[in-house]
């Protein structure tokens, strides 16, 4: 699946009028929906608002640096993550059922949905275009390192990689390791460097020095 | 379905673009067909596993060129029409050209924030055992069916070994034919890179995938 028009140049007038015939056919399937009563254009507003402002990888970030501060925390979200993450707040579709999977200096995880896109939505919203893409499907499970090259990170070579292949309702989010110099550091302060993609395991997260500090 | 979405281990598609600052939507459309997507399940009255059959459902030459959205929005349109709930001659008039279907039940916007939070759990109370336990060396099965499955086809006659037992959740090959729920225990299967491809693969990755009791055997 191509990621969108942008990344396809070469036959960009060809994807052009192809969207601009989906833009009207959703347009025209929207408005079909709504005289018939089916749908009610302010669910669907809220629907995109949801997700486009309210739901998203903060969430999860959150949740991530509160493990690494509270260790009682922690052992509950390890235990069983979908009350622990509902502590917070954070519940609900595409999250029904969530795992919490930590990252140590010998161990690296890294989540795919081979068959389609399953992602924990409560805590890290919507996945971006390349968790969808054929590239990410298809080379996670048999070549994660070319993967992470691909993100530009480098494990070291002894490091075991663990792939979690979504293909059932339950949802992984990963802990990665917490930054070295964060010694002390507010919940708010460290939920700063949780990246997404360090919840996804293709990438790391930030280092004091990335924001600054 | 042994189609274009089952892409673990296929090759040829490049490397892995991500997109800084990437937008949550890239078109306005885009936001559209995702939220009537969310919005027609009630009263279109499919359930996930239907939705899923109906995006992969399509000549893998398709699937692969189109964008995620597209798939979405043509499932969308497909699982509609086959329920007659708005006919070709409506989309192309861009009107409602024919009596509605009685539905049970509409998205109000009071309801959408409590039916996002209480989502569709899978996990079902079964009064059967599981069949195997942490640590059993399982076969993931050699089965083709051309309706929807969950199992991929780069584990299907790879050994591995069960990791968790995760619990009985909705089986998606019954419950996307409209033949009912028919829960079964659900595990977490784990698989060593060389055992699922070959000799010369990285030994230190391993793979697991979460599978029913119907498509493990004993190894």
């Amino acid at each position: 699946m191509p990621g969108h028009d942008h990344d396809h140049h070469h036959d960009h007038d060809h994807d052009h009028s192809e969207l601009s015939e989906t833009q009207l056919r959703v347009r025209a399937l929207e408005t079909v929906l709504t005289e018939k009563g089916y749908v009610d254009p302010a669910s669907l507003d809220l629907l995109v608002e949801t997700y486009e402002k309210k739901v998203g990888p903060r969430n999860g970030a959150r949740v991530v640096a509160k493990a690494w501060v509270d260790s009682a925390y922690r052992a509950r979200l390890l235990k069983d993550a979908t009350p622990a993450i509902g502590e917070i707040g954070y519940a609900g579709r595409q999250g029904e059922h969530i795992v919490a999977l930590e990252n140590t200096p010998k161990l690296h995880n890294m989540v795919v949905c081979t068959l389609c896109s399953c992602y924990p939505w409560p805590v890290l919203g919507l996945p971006p275009v390349w968790y969808k893409s054929a590239p990410y499907r298809s080379r996670a499970v048999a070549d994660p390192r070319g993967v992470l090259a691909d993100f530009g990170v480098s494990l070291p070579k002894d490091t075991e990689i663990r792939i979690w292949d979504s293909t059932a309702e339950i949802r992984y989010l990963i802990i990665p390791m917490r930054p070295p110099g964060t010694e002390g550091w507010s919940e708010e302060k460290l939920a700063d460097l949780v990246t997404r993609d360090s919840m996804i395991g293709t990438g790391l997260p930030k280092s004091p020095k990335d924001i600054g500090k | 379905m042994n189609g274009g979405q089952d892409l673990g281990g296929t090759h040829g598609h490049g490397p892995v673009r991500p997109e800084p600052n990437e937008p949550v939507f890239h078109a306005e459309w885009e936001k559209r067909a995702f939220a009537l997507t969310l919005a027609m399940g009630m009263p279109g009255g499919w359930n996930i596993d239907m939705g899923r059959f109906a995006r992969e459902n399509r000549p893998p030459a398709e699937y692969l060129s189109m964008s995620y959205y597209q798939i979405w929005f043509a499932a969308l349109e497909h699982m509609i029409k086959e329920r007659d709930l708005v006919s070709e001659d409506e989309i192309a008039a861009g009107h409602s050209l024919h009596a509605p279907k009685p539905v049970k039940r509409v998205l109000r916007p009071a309801d959408v924030a409590k039916t996002l939070h209480r989502g569709g759990p899978t996990e079902r109370d079964t009064n059967t055992g599981s069949v195997f336990k942490t640590g059993d060396r399982v076969r993931a099965r050699n089965m083709n069916p051309p309706t929807h499955t969950r199992l991929p086809r780069y584990v299907r006659g790879r050994v591995g070994t069960v990791e968790r037992v995760i619990g009985c959740h909705v089986f998606p090959d019954s419950n996307a034919t409209g033949a009912g729920e028919d829960p079964q225990w659900l595990y977490t299967v784990r698989f060593d890179g060389r055992e699922l491809w070959g000799a010369n693969a990285d030994a230190t990755v391993k793979v697991s995938i979460d599978a029913w009791e119907p498509y493990l055997e004993k190894a």
